[in-house]
């Protein structure tokens, strides 16, 4: 999923000064699993925000309101509607969600209430941690399931580098070696010659160095 | 056990305080409350193993929140105690009525009544 993690809501306040009617948009996706951005979010987000408000003695209109998803025309459009009674929206989906609502709506200001942070997986109950970075040309069939894109700090294709200690990656002694635990992974699999046959030079193109990406499947187009 | 308490502290029943979340305190801060306080098991006796350790971290959160908001994250707090304890029950809700007593009403009901 999307991991992200909340915005101090000092940060959020200082973006919407002055405004007076906002609408506060969740996603019920990967942010909501993050709990980070989904309705229960929304609620404590917009709650807070209507006291800082009133304490202040400022009329200001806060709403809730929380989508399936917001990086898809069709949820977008449940909005059309209502979204004229604001003069701004805070968006607690990923940036995804955020831009393609400022594409959709012109008129109205929209602000980022969570910060994305990476594609990850819950490791525990709050803790997430990072396991791709959406190269575009997937190498996990020879890794041994393991990435090291998005897991060994150099992004190293034939590691490890020659800072791998006991396990662990030189950047930190909390994190593992992502070569350690590709080369551990093949040996119980029983597949080391894998770890033998050198990776090639990777087409870094389909990954951000290559601009934004795009893809477009004809077959499912309409 | 004929006990009395503050009659301002009402009282919100709930099957556990695992179920308490922030948003319950938040809201009840926003509909004018001047405190709220939650009273769990003690520690270790929860028949649900974590539901009054969560009950501790919610208020923590919404107590965060209220210091950020200006609101005063004192005037929430988390007790324990167990089901036998009716005198101790009296003594925590004197306790957070003098808290609430000293620490005067919650700022958004004086600001609404400013603006009146
Ligand atoms: S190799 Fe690329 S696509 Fe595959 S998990 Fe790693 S970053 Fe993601
Ligand atoms: S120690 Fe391991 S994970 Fe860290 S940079 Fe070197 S090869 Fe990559």
């Amino acid at each position: 999923m999307i991991v992200a993690d909340k915005k101090p809501i000092e940060e959020i306040i200082e973006e919407i000064k002055g405004r007076t009617k906002i609408l506060i948009l969740g996603c019920n996706e990967c942010v909501t699993v993050c709990e980070a951005g989904g309705k229960k979010e929304v609620g404590v987000l917009a709650s807070a925000l209507r006291m800082y408000f009133l304490k202040d003695g400022l009329d200001v209109k806060i709403d809730e309101k929380t989508l399936e998803r917001q990086c898809d025309h069709e949820y977008l459009e449940e909005i059309r509607d209502m979204v004229d009674a604001y003069d701004a929206v805070v968006s607690l989906a990923c940036g995804v969600g955020v831009q393609f609502m400022a594409e959709k709506y012109h008129s109205i200001p929209v602000y980022p209430g969570v910060n994305t942070c990476f594609l990850g997986a819950a490791e525990d109950r709050g803790l997430w941690t990072e396991r791709c970075q959406a190269c575009g040309q997937c190498i996990l069939a020879r890794t041994g399931g393991i990435c090291p894109v998005s897991r060994c700090a150099k992004r190293i294709l034939n590691g490890p580098c020659g800072g791998s200690t006991g396990g662990k990656c030189e950047i930190s002694n909390e994190t593992d070696c992502a070569w350690q635990l590709i080369i551990d992974r093949l040996n119980a699999l029983g597949r080391l010659e894998d770890y033998e046959t050198l990776s090639p030079i990777k087409d870094w193109s389909t990954d951000r160095a290559g601009g934004p990406r795009k893809v477009v499947r004809e077959d499912v187009q309409s | 056990m004929r006990l009395s308490y503050p009659s301002s502290i009402k009282i919100i029943r709930v099957p556990c305080t695992g179920k308490l979340d922030v948003i319950h305190v938040l809201r009840a801060f926003e509909k004018g409350a001047d405190g709220v306080y939650a009273v769990g098991c003690m520690e270790g006796d929860c028949h649900f193993n974590a539901g009054n350790f969560r009950a501790r971290k919610r208020i923590e959160q919404a107590g965060k929140i209220l210091d950020t908001i200006g609101v005063g994250g004192d005037r929430v707090r988390m007790y324990n105690l167990s089901s036998s304890e009716g005198l101790r029950f009296v003594e925590y809700a004197l306790e957070m009525y003098e808290l609430i007593n000293t620490l005067g009403p919650n700022p958004i009901k004086t600001a609404a009544k400013k603006a009146a």
